[in-house]
């Protein structure tokens, strides 16, 4: 069960969403957005502890089950939100950032696209492949 | 090194093109200014991505302006910027003493009142690489005498 959500700066509305099974999406709807609020709390707090970009943590227990929310922000401030099921205990950290850095590889093709505007939904078949294959070599 | 030559005629061209278009058509001059900076803003945004993909997060607004002074004009235009003045309270003047787009046009003020157009494509390529980091700004450039710009 994984769902992948990329938010955009400062409106912070959802530019891309998938998830794998389907169903339950308005409830992965909900967590990516409460998720949001901790990322920003990180960015703030952050200050000059941190130099690195990529950020991780491990959150949001939901009261019937258990999820593990990652997060990844850009410096160009886009946010990256990864849902994965607690029972999937098989992902170990290095994956999840290697998958974060896919994701953004494939986020600089988009915006380098001059088709593309920034701040549009996200339609991309190159992006589509390219998270199906992420999400089929996890389940 | 061709490729440089290679942005260097484009942009040269796309210039001279735009300004030709607009006598044909519409005769509005200030305009075509607009269109070129735009041009710059979209390629800065595409172009900013690309170059911080990598770089540590920055940590304040001086720290994005030493960014843009040193990595990103030595990608672009193969050199540093020579010059970076600020007033602390949001204002950054950048200097460059032999601007790349600017050397094979005069080494003084000969042309110097068409300098503007050769620039606006820069101006926004700066822009659009701060909008992206989070920074609105505005940025304007004047020419003194070339190729340094300021």
């Amino acid at each position: 069960v994984l769902l992948r959500v990329i938010c955009s700066p400062p409106q912070n509305y959802p530019l891309y969403i998938r998830s794998i099974p389907t169903e339950n999406e308005l409830k992965f709807h909900y967590t990516v957005h409460t998720s949001l609020d901790v990322v920003d709390e990180k960015i703030s707090a952050m200050g000059k502890a941190l130099v690195d970009q990529r950020e991780l943590y491990l959150g949001l227990l939901y009261p019937t089950e258990d999820y593990k929310v990652y997060g990844y922000v850009t410096n160009s401030k886009v946010k990256f939100v990864m849902v994965v099921d607690s029972s999937n205990t098989a992902l170990r950290d290095n994956e999840i950032r290697s998958m974060f850095r896919k994701l953004h590889n494939s986020y600089t093709d988009i915006m380098c696209n001059p088709f593309y505007n920034p701040g549009d939904r996200i339609q991309s078949r190159a992006f589509d492949n390219m998270v199906n294959s992420m999400m089929v070599q996890v389940c | 090194m061709a490729d440089e030559a290679l942005f260097l005629l484009l942009h040269n061209e796309m210039v001279a093109g735009l300004y030709r278009a607009a006598e044909q058509g519409e005769g509005e001059n200030g305009r075509c200014t607009t269109k070129l900076e735009s041009m710059g803003f979209r390629v800065g945004q595409g172009l900013i991505e690309r170059f911080t993909k990598d770089t540590a997060r920055f940590k304040d607004e001086l720290d994005i302006m030493k960014f843009i002074c040193k990595d990103f004009w030595t990608t672009v235009f193969k050199k540093q910027i020579d010059n970076l003045r600020t007033n602390h309270q949001g204002i950054y003047v950048l200097q460059d003493n032999k601007f790349r787009l600017l050397t094979q046009i005069s080494a003084g003020k000969q042309y110097l009142e068409h300098a503007p157009k050769y620039l606006a494509f820069t101006c926004g390529l700066i822009r659009g690489g701060l909008s992206n980091l989070g920074i609105k700004s505005i940025v304007t450039a004047e020419v003194s005498s070339m190729p340094a710009c300021k």
